[in-house]
C-alpha cells in the first residue's frame, strides 16, 4: 500500500516535527524570532502603505473640517493643560505626604508608544507583534497599556519586534481590584464568549459577593507585573460557581484588542 | 514547470501566513482568524507530488509557528498528514469538481486545527479554549470550504502565466494541399 517514497516524505516531515518540538525553550524562540523576521518587509511594507493613505486622507481632507478639528483640538488641549496641573499639584502633595509618612518614592514609568504589526494566526492564542524590541529597552514581563486600558504584558522579545500576550490569555493572568468594593480577583480567559472577545472572567472573587454590574476594575499590584491602578474595565454581571462556594464576574475590557494599532509599553 | 509550480505554492503559503496575521478584520466580525493554508495544501495534494506537501508542511507550518504562540513544529505534522491523505486518494477523488473541492477544504480545514490543538495540548501549553473554539472551528471549516475552490482557480491562472502558451494543432495538412498550375 505505501511505497517508499511516500515513508521517505513522512519520515523527514516527522523527524524535523519532532526535532522542533523538543528543542530547548531559547533556541526554539531565537528560532522563531529568526523566522518571523521574513516577515518583517511586508510588515513594514503596509505600515507604509497605511502611513500613505492617512497622508493622502489628510490632503484631501477640506480647508473648513481642519479647521473645526483644529478648534476642537484647541479646547481639547486647554481642558488636558488644566488637568495636567492638577495632577503635578496632586503629584507634588502625593511626594510630599510620603516624605513625611516615610514611604519609599513610586518611581514614575517611561513609555513607549509601539505599533502592532501582527496578530497571533491562531485562534486559540490572544497575542499580538509590536514593532519595539530589546534594542528599545523592552523586555518580558512589561505592562502593555492603551489610553483605554491595560491590554498585556510583554511576552517574547526579539531585536526589533515583540510579542505582547494579551488580556485574557490564558498566559496573562491579571490580579485586579473593583475600585468600588475592594474585591480583588485574577482576570482569566472567558470561556463561554462565542463572538465578544472583550470578555474576561474575573475569578478567585469571595463567596459574599458585593461586585455589581457597572463597577470599575483596575490592576491591584498584587503580583508585581501590573502596576496598581490602571484602568482594565467595566463588570458585566455576576455568577455564584462551584455549587455556591465562590463568585465570578465577566468583565468587559476598556481596550479593543482586535482594534488595537498603536500601544504603550510602561518602561520602568 | 514543477519547480514554477512549487514557489508559486510556497509563495501563496507564505502571503497566506502573512494575511492571517496582519489583517484582523474577520477576527473582529465573524470571531476567528480565516486560515488559508489548509486549503492551499489541498490544492497542492491535488495538483503536485508528494514534494511539494512535504515542503508546504514544513514551510507552511513554520512560518505560521513562527508568528504563533504554538510551540515551534506544532502545525507541521496536521499539515501534511492531510495533505498526504488528499495526494494518497486524489486518483479516487472528482477534484474538478467544485463541490468535491470544497467538501475537502472544509474537512482539511477543520482537521488541522483540531490536530494542532491536540499537539499544543500534548506539549503541556494552555491555549484558550471554550464555546468560543467550537464556534472559531465552524468558521475555520466554512472558510476554508470557499476557499479551496476560489485558490485552485487561482492557482491555474498563476500557473497559466508562467508556461509556456499552449500550441494550437493547424487544420492545414501539406498532403491535401491543392496544387494548381502545370505538373
Amino acid at each position: 500500500m505505501f511505497k517508499r517514497p511516500q515513508w521517505v516524505a513522512f519520515g523527514a516531515v516527522a523527524l524535523v516535527g519532532l526535532v522542533l518540538l523538543n528543542l530547548p525553550d531559547q533556541l526554539a524562540a531565537r528560532l522563531k524570532i529568526a523566522l518571523g523576521a521574513l516577515f518583517l518587509p511586508l510588515f513594514g511594507l503596509v505600515g507604509s502603505a497605511q502611513h500613505l493613505a492617512a497622508e493622502t486622507a489628510r490632503t484631501f481632507t477640506p480647508r473648513a473640517e481642519l479647521g473645526r478639528q483644529l478648534e476642537a483640538l484647541r479646547r481639547e488641549n486647554q481642558r488636558l493643560q488644566l488637568e495636567l496641573a492638577r495632577a503635578r499639584e496632586a503629584l507634588e502633595e502625593n511626594q510630599r505626604l510620603r516624605q513625611l509618612l516615610g514611604w519609599t518614592r513610586a518611581s514614575p514609568w517611561k513609555t513607549r508608544v509601539c505599533t502592532v504589526l501582527a496578530r497571533d494566526p491562531e485562534a486559540w492564542w490572544r497575542a499580538l507583534h509590536i514593532d519595539a524590541g530589546a534594542r528599545d529597552g523592552l523586555r518580558p514581563g512589561l505592562p502593555v497599556v492603551t489610553p483605554e486600558g491595560l491590554v498585556g504584558r510583554v511576552d517574547r522579545v526579539a531585536h526589533a519586534t515583540a510579542e505582547v500576550v494579551l488580556v485574557g490569555d490564558p498566559r496573562c493572568r491579571v490580579a485586579v481590584v473593583v475600585r468600588e468594593t475592594g474585591e480583588t480577583g485574577v482576570l482569566t480567559t472567558h470561556s463561554a464568549g462565542v463572538l465578544d472577545h472583550r470578555l474576561v472572567d474575573l475569578t478567585h472573587l469571595p463567596r459574599n459577593l458585593a461586585v455589581r454590574p457597572g463597577q470599575s476594575v483596575f490592576t491591584s499590584g498584587l503580583g508585581g507585573v501590573f502596576p496598581p491602578g490602571l484602568p482594565v474595565g467595566t463588570v458585566v454581571d455576576t455568577r455564584s460557581v462551584g455549587y455556591g462556594l465562590y463568585a465570578e464576574a465577566r468583565v468587559k475590557l476598556h481596550a479593543d484588542p482586535a482594534r488595537l494599532r498603536e500601544v504603550i509599553v510602561l518602561l520602568p | 514547470m514543477n519547480s514554477v509550480r512549487l514557489f508559486l505554492v510556497l509563495g501563496l503559503a507564505y502571503l497566506a501566513v502573512f494575511l492571517q496575521a496582519a489583517f484582523t478584520a474577520p477576527q473582529r466580525w465573524l470571531g476567528a482568524p480565516l486560515s488559508l493554508l489548509p486549503a492551499l495544501m489541498v490544492c497542492t495534494a491535488l495538483r503536485l507530488d508528494l514534494t511539494a506537501v512535504a515542503l508546504l508542511a514544513l514551510c507552511g507550518g513554520l512560518w505560521r509557528d513562527a508568528l504563533s504562540a504554538n510551540p515551534l513544529g506544532a502545525s507541521l505534522l496536521p499539515l501534511y498528514l492531510v495533505g498526504w491523505g488528499v495526494w494518497r486518494w486524489r486518483e479516487a477523488l472528482l477534484r474538478e469538481l467544485d463541490y468535491a473541492q470544497l467538501i475537502l477544504g472544509a474537512l482539511a480545514s477543520a482537521l488541522v486545527p483540531v490536530l494542532t490543538l491536540v499537539v499544543v495540548l500534548s506539549k503541556g501549553a494552555e491555549p484558550d479554549l471554550g464555546w468560543h473554539t467550537a464556534w472559531q472551528l465552524v468558521v475555520l471549516t466554512v472558510s476554508g470550504g470557499v476557499f479551496t475552490p476560489v485558490l485552485f482557480r487561482l492557482l491555474e491562472r498563476l500557473e497559466r502565466l508562467f508556461a509556456h502558451p499552449e500550441v494550437v494543432a493547424s487544420s492545414y495538412r501539406p498532403d491535401r494541399e491543392i496544387k494548381r498550375g502545370r505538373y
